[in-house]
Parts: structure tokens; sequence; C-alpha cells
């Protein structure tokens, strides 16, 4: 019995001892997470580590934020975002791999807010993940940036959002943009020609390119449309197929690796010297294609990002900071990331918080704002103030040898021009003729 | 016409390709009974390893195109054997005459690690080595153009090709192996050494992988998740022409290389789809292949 008792009572003073030991670990676990959380701002940056998109998207957009926030941190950016840090908040990143799909993406975005307790998210570059973490946003009500992901759907799926934002453009203005381009540059093009990846991206940017095609060169024949799988790495036969037909221009939403062998085997097949190719994503090649695709060949950066960034004192400092920390010039992915950044720092400086800025008052800060970027002034101006409005622009490669490759014959659209109106469906403006667009 | 033979060329071009990329993995099944998943992960060991060294004679000033394919088909020759090696005695041979099935997961596992080994090599940057593929030209029939790269795989794939079935079917070797195939039991007991001839299968099928994986590196950009991606499509060619047999990967290969071609020069739209409607319409009627044999299962 003695010795029953005896074990009670270690047990009682071990429950006791254990007890106390665990209410002083997450009392101070607490504080530690609170005083945490006044000197820092956490964000979570989503971008494709591995998988086909990492080389040429996903990393080069995750240097550039490391570029960014360690110059915001450092207050080294020039003006106006030449305080340290956020709203005086030191800036920590935790960043995710954006591979594995919306599911997976959606289970992510859930940890970075439920369990690593994020303040803000910026991230996605598919536009099936964008897709999937829009609502979770609205639902975690937690300020999110979708930095490239180029979906039209994407504010006609998430009506009235409160807290997604997009600080780029949508695959309309690409594709409105590339037309108006062609009609101006290549205006007696009869035969055209296309090369999509056959997901949704691919298709979308498709449809939008003929339904402009129709309206703004309506005489234009469109011969032949290649649906290549995704990441597919060769592409000999639809390069026959393609010479078949004879085109004189070859419209490719294709990105990344894929675009780049592309370019690289239909010049080495001739086919770029028989037809124009039209890259809607050509900007992220660039400073790769090393002479590979043929000068005159047509590229678009998404809108005034990588080297269509027009001169300011952002865009000078984030190409040299970008050129000495990474080795090369930056790419539309990583100028579009920037951008993210730059918008969340504008969002938490003139949120009027007292220490970390709320979702509600980052996403009042941002909607329909204007602020100063690498890439311009942007105007949140679409989707309800939810998605930047800015112009697109395209060139025309050229390379010369010992020098390197350059952007020539470039036009800027303006985003009134290539976008369709708040609140209109993109298509259907297209199919209209492009009411309310403002062109000169 | 034209059309025709567009379909013709790009058809037999994309089979001996699809060739070169089944050959290795029917050999190991063939033989040892293993479904290698990690072939896809030799082939882009191989495509890395040709990307990286040709980049490098290129941009120390290198121009000669025979040094280009001599850099090319050692670094294939080297990663085939070393890591063939490493895989087969280091890993496979702890685990002979285990499940099947079993095997199966070993090399996924293998497939993964090395997947993740190849990132912390090379990183997620692809790798270009454009510059054998636009050395060799082209030829023109009116307006479409054969590169002299494809050409020359082609070639390449019927060399290898005929060099498998005059090892398998004409050397003492191949004898012993085509014993083992029969009944690996019974030629054990008849003195061959099983094993030996396990490590020689398997060293060539690696080797097999890396060459097909070199091979394509001046045609695309090598980069991460290649070897998943192609390993899909040499189950397609194999299942079609009957796993373990090289004829039957041979012309698995000329069937989806033809019916591909043809969708995309005629229904673009059915290109993904076209590959499996194949190999589903092959196994519908013959379930082991075209040129597979059903086996008794021993007890």
């Amino acid at each position: 019995m003695g010795h029953s008792t005896s074990t009670a009572g270690w047990r009682k003073t071990l429950l006791s001892t254990a007890t106390t030991v665990a209410i002083a670990t997450s009392g101070a676990m607490a504080f530690s997470q609170a005083a945490n959380a006044q000197e820092t701002f956490k964000v979570g940056l989503v971008t494709f580590l591995s998988g086909g998109a990492s080389g040429p998207f996903g990393v080069p957009a995750a240097q550039a934020a490391e570029t960014v926030i360690k110059a915001i941190n450092a207050g080294e950016l020039p003006a106006p975002y030449n305080t340290p840090g956020v709203n005086g908040l030191q800036l920590e990143s935790v960043v995710i791999d954006e591979a594995g799909g919306p599911t997976k993406q959606v289970e992510e975005y859930r940890n970075l807010v439920q369990r690593q307790n994020v303040n803000a998210v910026i991230g996605y570059i598919s536009s099936g993940d964008c897709l999937a973490v829009g609502p979770v946003a609205e639902e975690l009500k937690t300020f999110t940036i979708a930095f490239d992901c180029g979906t039209p759907r994407m504010f006609e799926e998430l009506k009235n959002p409160a807290y997604f934002f997009r600080t780029g453009l949508d695959a309309v203005a690409d594709n409105v943009g590339a037309v108006h381009y062609l009609k101006e540059m290549h205006g007696d093009a009869k035969r055209i020609a296309g090369i999509q990846q056959n997901y949704a991206w691919g298709q979308d940017s498709w449809l939008d390119f003929t339904l402009s095609l129709e309206q703004l060169m309506p005489e234009a024949e469109i011969v032949n449309n290649q649906t290549p799988q995704i990441f597919a790495g060769s592409y000999g036969t639809e390069i026959s197929a393609l010479q078949t037909r004879r085109p004189e221009i070859i419209h490719s939403s294709m990105w990344g690796g894929d675009m780049e062998s592309f370019v690289s085997q239909a010049n080495a097949r001739g086919l770029l010297g028989q037809a124009t190719a039209l890259l809607t994503t050509g900007e992220s090649g660039l400073h790769r294609f090393d002479g590979q695709a043929p000068n005159g060949t047509i590229l678009g950066g998404r809108g005034p990002f990588g080297a269509f960034m027009p001169e300011n004192d952002l865009s000078e400092w984030f190409n040299k900071a970008y050129e000495a920390e990474h080795g090369t010039k930056p790419s539309y992915p990583s100028s579009k990331m920037a951008q993210a950044i730059l918008a969340l720092k504008f969002a938490a400086d003139n949120s009027g918080a007292d220490g970390v800025p709320s979702s509600e008052q980052l996403a009042a800060s941002l909607k329909g704002a204007e602020f100063e970027s690498v890439s311009g002034t942007v105007r949140m101006a679409l989707a309800g103030g939810h998605q930047a409005l800015q112009d697109m622009l395209y060139g025309e490669y050229h390379y010369t040898p010992g020098q390197g490759a350059e952007l020539r014959n470039i036009r800027a659209y303006a985003g009134e021009c290539v976008s369709a109106p708040d609140g209109v469906n993109a298509q259907q403006w297209i199919k209209d003729g492009f009411p309310g667009a403002k062109c000169d | 016409m034209l059309t025709v033979w567009a379909i013709l060329i790009d058809g037999f071009i994309y089979a001996s390709w699809l060739f070169l990329v089944a050959a290795g993995l029917t050999v190991i099944y063939g033989v040892m009974r293993i479904l290698n998943m990690a072939h896809g992960s030799l082939y882009a060991l191989g495509a890395y390893a040709a990307a990286s060294a040709i980049g490098w004679y290129y941009a120390g000033g290198g121009s000669q195109l025979w040094m280009a394919f001599a850099i090319l088909a050692t670094c294939a020759l080297l990663i085939g054997v070393i890591s063939g090696l490493l895989i087969e005695r280091g890993i496979l041979r702890l685990m002979y005459g285990r499940d099947e099935i079993l095997m199966l997961i070993v090399t996924f596992a293998i497939l993964l690690i090395l997947e993740d080994v190849m990132k912390l090599i090379w990183g997620t940057t692809p790798y270009f080595a454009w510059q054998p593929y636009a050395g060799m030209g082209r030829v023109s029939i009116d307006v479409l153009t054969v590169s002299g790269y494809d050409i020359m795989v082609l070639c390449l794939s019927v060399v290898i090709g005929v060099g498998l079935w005059f090892w398998l079917e004409r050397t003492r070797i191949g004898k012993i192996l085509r014993s083992i195939i029969h009944d690996r039991e019974v030629s054990e007991a008849m003195g061959v050494n099983v094993r030996r001839m396990f490590t020689i299968t398997f060293v060539i099928g690696a080797t097999l992988g890396a060459i097909a994986g070199g091979i394509t590196a001046p045609i695309i950009s090598v980069v991460p998740g290649i070897g998943i991606e192609v390993i899909v499509l040499a189950f397609a060619v194999v299942v079609t022409g009957g796993l373990g047999s090289v004829t039957g990967a041979a012309v698995g290969a000329i069937i989806v290389g033809l019916a591909r071609a043809t969708s995309i020069h005629t229904v673009p739209q059915f290109e993904l789809f076209i590959i499996y409607a194949v190999m589903a319409a092959v196994l519908i009627f013959r379930p082991h292949g075209l040129f597979g044999q059903a086996i008794a299962r021993k007890i």
C-alpha cells in the first residue's frame, strides 16, 4: 500500500512538473512567436524549384525574390522604396516548390498560412495552381499575390475577391497584343500556323490569338496548329507538319525549355527561315538562344518585363543587382516576381498599420492602387482593382556574334487596347470587335 | 504526296529514337525479368553528361563535330557502365530471386533517388547542346527538310538493333543468355554463371539507356524530369511489342512512330492519345504484346 501511495505521489509530482514545464514552454514559445511576429513580416514564396518550369521560370523568379528582399531589408532600393523593410519590418521568406499540381499546392498553401503563420503569400506560375489557390486564399483571408499565372479565367471564376491579387497581365493581352504587332509589322501575312503545348494555357492562347486574328487580320488563313504534349522536348514531326503547310507566321505560346527546344530544332531544320516565329513568351530565351533563333523572330515578355522593362531607377537598379548576384540579365519571370514583391512593400508601407499589417489592411492598400515598379507605373485597374493593367510589348530578336542579343522594332500597346474592360468576358470582347479598346 | 513522305520519314525517325530508348529496357526485362524503372534515370544521366560535356567543349572554343561526337559517346558509355555496375552490384544483386513487383518498386526508388542526385549535380537550369544537331546540316525534299542528325540517329538505331540481334542470336554469350531466358534454374544447374550474365546484361541495358540519352541531348533541352517522361513512352513501346523481345521493341517502335506521325500530320489533336490507343488496341488482341509469349508460372 505504502509503495502504491509512493508511486501515486511520484506520478502526481511528475504530472504537475510536466504540466508546469509545458505551460512555461508554450508560454515562452508564444511570447517568442509574438515577439518574432512583431519584428518580421513573413511571406510565403511559391515558385517552381523542380521540373521543366524551374530552370527558365521558377528559379529565376526565386533568385529575383532573393535579390529584392535582401535590398528591401537593407533599405537599398531606390525611391519610393528606400526605407528598410516593409512597414519597418524585416521581410522573412519561406520558399515552397510549386511542383506537384494544384491539389498539392492547396495543401502547401494551407500549410504556409495555418502552420508557418505567414503574413502573405506571393507566387504561382501555373494557371492551374492559381485557379486552385485563389478560393483558398479567400477562405483563409490571407493577402496573396499571383506574380505570373496568366489564365483569363482567374477573376472570372473568383468573383469579387478580397484578398487575392495579380500584379501582371493575363494571356488575353499576350495574344491580342501579338496580333496587333503582326498587323503592324507583317500586315501582308496570309498563312498563319501555330504550335502550342497541349493543356489549358496553350489551348486558351491559341483561341485568343485566332479570335483576334479574325478581327484584325481577316484575310489571314489558319493553315495548321500543332499541339504537342507539355515537356515533349522533341518536335521533329511537328516541324515537318508545319513545313508541309507552308506558313508565313508561326504563333507559339510554348514557354521555358519547350519553347527553347522548339526554336533550336526548327531553326536547324530551316523552318524559321521559311516562316517567322511569334513567341508570346520568347523573352525568357532572349539571352539563352545564343544565336539559335533567326534575327527577326518576334518575342513577347508578357508585358513590360525582362528586356522590355522601361528605363527608370527601379529597373536600372534591378538589372544591375540581379546581374551582379546571378550572373545573367533578368528575364521576364524575374521582373514579374520583383514587381509582386514591390507591390507587397507598397501595400505594407501604405497600410497605415502599427506593426504587422493585417491581410485586410494590405488588401485595402493595394486594391485599385497605382504603384511604381521595375515595369513603370502599375495600375491595379482590372478585376475590381485586383489585377494590374499594363502595356503589352513585342519586339524582334536580333543577335550579333560577339555582342549578344537585343530587341529591335519594339512596339507597345496600351493596356486598354489589349485587355478587356473590367467585368467583360475577354473572348466575347474579342468576338465583338474589341468594344471600348483604346489603341491610339 | 509530300504529306505521305513526311509521315513515313517522321514515323521512322521517331521510331528509331523510340527503339533506342526502349532497347535497354527490353533487354534487361528479357534476361533478368526486372522491369527497370531506373532506365529513365540512366537515359537522363546520359543526356546530362553529354549535354554538359558538349557545352564545355564548345564553350572552350572547340568546333570539330567529330570531337563532339567522340565526347558524347565517351560520356554515354562511361555513365552507362559505371551507373549500371553501381546499381546492379550495389543494389539489385541483393534482391535477385524476389518477386517482380518488389524489383519494380526497388528500381522505382532508384529512379527517384537519381532524379534528386541529378538535381544536386546539374541543378534545375536547362542544358542545351544544340551544336551537333545544327552542325549535321539538313536534306531538303521540296519544303520539307530532314535533319542530318535525325538520319544519323536512324542509322545508329539500325546498327544497335542489328548488333543486339547478332549478340543474342549468333554469339556464345547470346546462347547462354537465351538459355537463361528459357530456364534460369536449368542453366544454373548446367554450370552457367547466371549472376555474371546478369551483371553483363544489366550493364549493357544501362549503357543503351545512357546512349539513348546522350544521343538525344543535342535535340532537346535537358531538364529535370526527362527521365520520367521517357520511361512512360518506353514502357508503351515495349508493352506493345512484347516485354523482353528486342524484335518486339523494334516493331512496336515502328508502329507507334508511324501512328504518331500520321496523327500529327492529319489530326494533331490526337497526338497525345494515339500512342496509348495503339498500345491498348494491341493488348486487346494480344495481351502479351506482339512478340511476347505467355509463360507458365512455376509453383
